[in-house]
């Protein structure tokens, strides 16, 4: 009978000889998860677009992250590793070209794309590059559109890149990504209002860690 | 009531010497008789249904088809095996426009690829192009560059997102055993408009 008790009433351990609350699985253990309030919103935002629904992903490609938003959204993703482009011009020393090679390279036509997922990328971008990719972005957000970045608030001497791979709608876990990513630049709130001429800040969360998620839409 | 475990315990085998409730034949020629066809009929229905192209082929055209197909070694052109399964071997080099069932890449593809079931990208696998399907799976340590097509065409997924917006409900997707969510962030709006 105490047993039964034991074995239904308390709380169960996923696997035995592991505290409760310990990460599943050791190799994603040490990655941490964290809630996210910017990127409901953005699923949000998507998911009143009408017709076929154009994503562009900043980042590197992460399988669960396309079956998820594949599954989630329906969409037509555009994996735009601009992480390895930056990682390339910065190994070439050739950082002063980067806004022209990702302008070249975000070849979708203006006022086709419904969502961008920038992550952390404007961070490690100077601010005229920041000030380029933003304007280029604006062109081509579709009416309703959203884009979702997050921003330090203080620059960072030396930074890793972190890859966000989706946990559900509302947390995503961190992961470092291999590259030689350079300093963090911190944006002020109304340099980010300006250079993403054309759009507006519809959501805009501190988190602990000091991060700025914002979420930008267009009218 | 207190001898509940040995009623739950799972069934002990016998003591040696006592007979088996249930007698396994393992004589060697009962095994043999049990493994050796059933392996060779996986080999006869491996080499009935698959098809394999190996390292040192190289194709240049269209290649069409209604049967599995494994490709190893390279193929320049057109794929279409509209009813099958397409794998490309780690050691295959594909620079072409492919149709099929599903698609398993190990080795190299440049160019657009398309299925009706699914793309699978295993680790090492490397697709430069566009892929349409409505399932995608890309394992850790693959490379893709181009675009997911995973639209259906019966328009959008039906779930209400605004609710889980608001932090309501829950996930949409399954969240791993991991997904320990720290405290979220202490989340405040800053006046950033």
């Amino acid at each position: 009978m105490f047993s039964d008790l034991l074995r239904w009433g308390g709380k169960r351990n996923p696997e035995p000889g592991r505290p409760a609350d310990a990460p599943a699985s050791p190799e994603r253990g040490s990655d941490p998860v964290i809630a996210s309030k910017a990127f409901p919103k953005f699923l949000s935002a998507l998911s009143h677009q009408t017709g076929p629904t154009n994503v562009i992903d900043f980042g590197p490609v992460i399988g669960g992250n396309v079956a998820y938003l594949g599954e989630r959204l329906g969409c037509k993703l555009f994996i735009e590793d601009l992480v390895a482009e930056m990682d390339r011009h910065r190994k070439a020393d050739t950082m002063t070209a980067l806004a022209g090679a990702i302008e070249a390279r975000l070849r979708q036509e203006e006022g086709s794309v419904d969502g961008v997922l920038c992550w952390d990328f404007f961070d490690f971008l100077d601010k005229p590059t920041a000030q380029s990719l933003a304007r280029h972005l604006a062109r081509k957000i579709k009416p309703g559109g959203a884009i979702m970045g997050f921003f330090c608030t203080s620059p960072v001497e030396r930074a890793g890149f972190t890859k966000y791979e989706i946990v559900d709608d509302q947390s995503l876990r961190h992961r470092n990504h291999p590259g030689t990513a350079g300093p963090k630049h911190a944006l002020l709130n109304r340099d980010i209002i300006k250079m993403f001429d054309g759009l507006i800040v519809s959501d805009s969360f501190l988190l602990k860690s000091n991060t700025r998620e914002i979420l930008l839409r267009k009218r | 009531m207190w001898k509940r475990d040995d009623a739950v315990k799972p069934a002990v085998p016998a003591a040696p010497g006592a007979a088996p409730a249930q007698p396994a034949v393992h004589s060697p020629v009962a095994e043999a008789a049990a493994t050796r066809p059933t392996a060779g009929n996986a080999q006869q229905g491996l080499e009935k249904n698959a098809v394999n192209i190996g390292k040192s082929v190289v194709i240049k055209g269209e290649l069409n088809g209604s049967e599995d197909l494994t490709i190893e070694g390279q193929v320049e052109g057109k794929i279409e095996l509209r009813q099958n399964v397409l794998t490309i071997g780690p050691n295959g080099r594909i620079k072409a426009q492919v149709f099929a069932k599903a698609v398993i890449i190990l080795g190299e593809v440049v160019g657009n690829v398309t299925a009706t079931e699914k793309v699978d990208i295993r680790d090492n696998g490397s697709v430069d192009g566009d892929i349409a399907a409505p399932r995608v799976a890309i394992a850790e340590g693959a490379h893709f560059r181009g675009a997911i097509d995973m639209q259906r065409a019966g328009g959008k997924p039906g779930d209400k997102p605004d609710a889980k917006a608001d932090g309501k409900a829950g996930s949409g997707a399954p969240a791993p055993a991991s997904a320990t969510v720290p405290q979220p962030a202490g989340a405040t709006t800053t006046g950033a408009r």
